[in-house]
């Protein structure tokens, strides 16, 4: 029972930071209609920047909003560099393309900062604080839980309280009609490949240091797990992501708790599958489409 | 409408050849519209009107001939500069943006003209225009009839002070009262303003009680231009490319 | 093709073409030392897999992350069944032939499980399950490790020359045989298919899925005979890689592999079956071509480590990325411009130099006699003109 708690706490934590990529990945389906596969290379060279840029400066605060800034540069870069040019093509180039770009970032990576795993800092203690005796969360746990869920709230105000937003929306939504009314839409895709890239930088970010540490390959079991509750919330719904996040992060907290950790992708692997056979459209997707 | 002394615009549209890839759809088009002024485009389904809307406002490319506004070429510009040099379209299908609500569909066309209250205050004389939309400012843009996406589409086009407005075939679907209601919204719309307009249709009559003057397209070309009275009496014409 | 047997047509064709070729490949073993023949060996196991996913891809326009997991498939079901016919005290080609029909039996049913939860999946999502397949690959072989062996992998018992041959080649050569048969025999099917009803039935899917569908193409079950192919095809290369490897292991299938994959049926040309094996001889050569360069310069052996591997990765990625922005038709539409011409010969997959002769591009198990060089051009004028269609 104790255990019980502990884990749950933790996987809500794990949960949000799921949440938060699986939000990133919402917002480019939103605004350019692809998946970016390329998604978690992207978040980790931002977070690569993070931890040189922390190495240097010695804060830890420093190197996190210096990865933040590098993801939405990143973003930038793919989408005008790349991304921007798939449209025209083959109706897999999106994919394919952002496939391409995992290779090439990963590889660099490797070159640069080797295969190594780098251990990373965190901002507070991860050792999880006692209630009673009782074992709850961590203070690290805490922060990514109220950084992770801040930034969503700051998303939904940004794209529903501002003009951006609602520019974004209508783009996103009506792209010719949009043209039409003087909205700048290619600005709005690009703004929104540098959210999406800024805000995956962060979840890649959080999540590193509780893991093995830093390495090429450190977020690609993240995208599967952020591609997982896409769908699973539906690939429209940013409500869907925070809810689809939370239920995986907790899930798979649970699996890997008490029954082992190689277990987890397998759990992921039938939930992704269940779902796509039972729901296509995701489980939230209806809601959201009326709401929206 | 407006606190602006607005002038409509004057167009100048020459030689306009446009194609979707194979054969052009519309044969060297000219066509010359007064500040102020409203002309009807007439023709059968297929004739080729929207094409031209949509070339005016820049969604397709034309392959030759030029568009001036204003005595400036614009044929160069993107869609979303030339809405905001003042030319409105209204795309046919009472298109709007399904998933916004009526407000947002309203402050999306004002965003570029009105900051602040007067975006604020703009938007409130759409509402005076429509006044079923007062009544349904929070609804999705897909909880609404026919008729009031019509209206709010025409409104949203409104609201940002255009000097020109093309308008593609809004009676389409419509019951006639809700027809009527639309076309006096737009001849006031340019008798208070000097706004001139671009109105695509295949109801003539509606059309031409507006219309100043009137062009009849077919097959891509431009078979008839004259004053609308003129065409409303031209029996022959109407005959033959008008069908009554 | 028609200059050279103008009187066969359709299937018939495909088969007698797709078996001149395999023999000639056989012909050509005797021209390369062991090394060249194990690298054939494991180029045409993996030219067996991307034939498969080039066709999935390219005809039906479902992507595949995770095609290196369903080639290990076939390779866990080859070995398993291999290993269970050592006990029963079969071996050489007996144990061979029970170890291929246990790969190609339980590449079928995963196939055709996946293909059933894929058919209802567009582009992405079915993108997205491979590679969760992909990566949840060291999983299952860790949980149900008392089977699989975990990240051990498995072993099968060393299959030497059979008698009658043993005096005439080596065991790589005999190795190179039995990878080639297998890619012959397989890849003739996938080539047939390509050309029948049903290909055009995918290509119709691929096109429009709606309006396939209302024309009377059964599209749900298209897709799923489409993704079970291709799923049997890289099981088949699975089975043949681990035959020719004698084990099987997670780390041999990683996501970077089935990426791989997709590298060499792009780069190819998706949908051409010519493009498949120049694409397998490309990632075949072009890591140990870069590893051959990189051994030139002096360099410390820090760097060496963090360029081994990664270089090969980098040029990948460029490579996937400029070909599908600049040239979707990869090096197979390459070949037809130049076949047009008929007097050019078509383009080496790659300018390996020698290395080109142990992986001669052909629609085919590789050969390097000069005569199948003709076959060559004809496959690169033929197969894209008819995906052009
Ligand atoms: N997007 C398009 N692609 C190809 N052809 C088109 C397209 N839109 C319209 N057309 C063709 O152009 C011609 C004129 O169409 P349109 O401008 O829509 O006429 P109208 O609005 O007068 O009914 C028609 O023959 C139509 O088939
Ligand atoms: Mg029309």
């Amino acid at each position: 029972m104790d255990h019980l708690l502990f884990l749950l706490a933790t996987g809500l934590a794990r949960g949000a930071i799921f949440a938060l990529f699986a939000l990133s990945l919402v917002l480019i389906w939103r605004a350019a209609r692809i998946i970016n596969f390329a998604q978690g290379a992207m978040a980790l060279v931002a977070t690569y920047v993070a931890f040189a840029v922390t190495g240097l400066s010695g804060s830890y605060w420093v190197g996190l909003t210096a990865g933040i800034l590098a993801g939405a540069v990143i973003g930038f870069g793919v989408e005008r560099g790349l991304m921007r040019f798939t449209k025209d093509s083959h109706p897999l180039a999106g994919i394919i393309v952002a496939i391409g770009l995992v290779m090439v970032l990963q590889a660099l990576l490797g070159i640069f900062f080797g295969q190594q795993h780098r251990p990373m800092q965190t901002p507070f203690s991860d050792s999880p604080l006692l209630w009673g005796d009782t074992p709850l969360l961590s203070p690290y746990d805490l922060f990514v839980l109220v950084v992770a869920l801040g930034v969503m709230g700051v998303m939904a105000l940004l794209f529903n309280r501002t003009s951006l937003g609602l520019q974004l929306r209508a783009s996103a939504f009506a792209p010719e009609v949009s043209r039409v009314l003087g909205v700048r839409v290619s600005r709005m895709v690009t703004i929104g490949w540098m959210l999406s890239a800024a805000v995956a930088a962060l979840a890649a970010m959080l999540l590193v240091p509780t893991e093995l540490g830093l390495n090429p390959h450190s977020t690609d079991v993240l995208f599967i797990y952020a591609f997982t509750v896409a769908v699973v919330g539906g690939l429209d719904s940013p409500v869907g992501a925070l809810i689809g996040g939370l239920v995986v992060g907790v899930a798979m907290t649970l699996v890997t708790g008490y029954i082992g950790a190689t277990v987890a992708p397998i759990g992921v692997l039938v939930l992704l599958l269940l779902v796509l056979l039972v729901r296509p459209g995701g489980i939230f997707s209806m809601r959201e489409a009326r709401s929206a | 409408m407006t606190t602006r002394t607005a002038t409509g615009a004057e167009v100048s549209i020459t030689g306009l050849t446009v194609g979707y890839g194979g054969e052009p759809v519309l044969h060297g088009i000219n066509l010359d519209m007064k500040p102020g002024e409203i002309v009807a485009v007439l023709g059968a389904n297929g004739a080729g009107k929207s094409t031209l809307l949509r070339t005016l406002a820049g969604l397709v490319r034309p392959t030759a001939g030029t568009i001036d506004l204003f005595r400036s070429d614009i044929t160069g510009l993107r869609t979303e500069d030339r809405a905001r040099r003042g030319l409105a379209l209204v795309p046919d299908g009472q298109s709007v943006v399904a998933e916004l609500s009526v407000d947002e569909n309203l402050r999306l066309g004002a965003l570029w003209r009105h900051r602040g209250p007067a975006r604020a205050r703009a938007i409130g004389r759409v509402y005076e225009l429509f006044e079923p939309l007062d009544r349904r400012r929070s609804s999705a843009g897909h909880q609404l009839s026919g008729g009031e996406r019509q209206m709010l589409a025409i409104g949203r086009a409104l609201v940002a002070e255009p000097t020109l407005l093309a308008v593609d075939e809004p009676s389409l679907g419509l019951a006639p009262r809700v027809v009527a209601d639309l076309m006096a919204v737009l001849r006031d719309a340019s008798a208070r303003t000097g706004l001139t307009i671009l109105l695509a249709e295949q109801n003539v009559t509606s059309a031409l009680s507006i219309a100043d003057r009137g062009v009849v397209l077919s097959l891509g070309r431009i078979v008839a231009d004259a004053p609308a009275e003129t065409l409303s009496n031209d029996a022959a014409l109407r005959h033959a490319y008008l069908g009554f | 093709m028609n200059r050279i047997a103008p009187a066969l047509t359709g299937t018939r064709r495909t088969i007698v073409f797709g078996a001149v070729l395999t023999v000639l490949a056989i012909a050509g073993t005797f021209g390369l030392d062991p090394y060249r023949n194990f690298q054939l060996a494991t180029i045409v196991a993996y030219f067996c897999a991307v034939a498969g996913l080039t066709l999935l891809v390219g005809l039906t326009g479902q992507l595949s992350l995770g095609h290196a997991a369903l080639m290990a498939v076939g390779g866990y079901a080859y070995a398993l069944t291999a290993n269970l016919a050592t006990d029963w005290g079969l071996d050489g080609v007996p144990r061979f032939l029970l170890g291929m029909l246990g790969a190609l039996v339980v590449s079928t049913v995963h196939g055709l499980l996946l293909g059933l939860a894929g058919a209802r999946l567009q582009g992405p999502y079915l993108a997205g399950v491979t590679l969760a397949i992909a990566i949840a690959l060291p999983a299952v072989t860790a949980q149900f490790s008392g089977v699989l062996g975990g990240d051990q992998g498995l072993q099968i018992a060393y299959e030497g020359v059979p008698e009658i041959f043993s005096r005439l080649i080596v065991v790589e050569q005999w190795h190179a045989w039995v990878s080639i048969l297998i890619a012959g025999v397989v890849v003739t099917a996938l080539a047939a298919v390509r050309r029948s009803a049903l290909g055009l039935k995918m290509r119709a899917v691929r096109d429009d899925e709606t309006a396939a569908r209302l024309s009377g193409v059964p599209a749900a079950r298209v897709k799923v005979i489409a993704f079970t192919l291709s799923s049997v095809a890289a099981g088949a290369g699975g089975a043949a890689l681990c035959f020719v490897t004698q084990s099987i292991s997670p780390g041999a299938y990683t996501l970077a592999f089935s990426l791989l994959l997709v590298v060499a049926a792009v780069v190819g040309g998706l949908g051409s079956i010519g493009g498949a094996a120049l694409g397998a001889a490309l990632i075949v050569l072009l890591p140990w071509l870069v590893g051959t360069v990189t051994d030139a310069f002096e360099m410390s052996a820090d760097l060496e480590q963090r360029l081994s591997g990664n270089l090969g990765l980098l040029v990948f990625g460029g490579l996937l990325i400029v070909v599908m922005l600049a040239r979707p038709g990869g090096l197979a539409s390459i070949g037809l411009r130049r076949g047009r011409g008929r007097t050019a010969p078509p383009r080496s997959p790659s300018p390996f130099g020698p290395a080109a002769s142990a992986a001669a591009p052909t629609d085919s198990p590789a050969d390097e006699a000069d005569t199948d060089r003709t076959g060559v051009k004809e496959v690169a004028v033929h197969v894209p003109t008819e995906r052009e269609r």
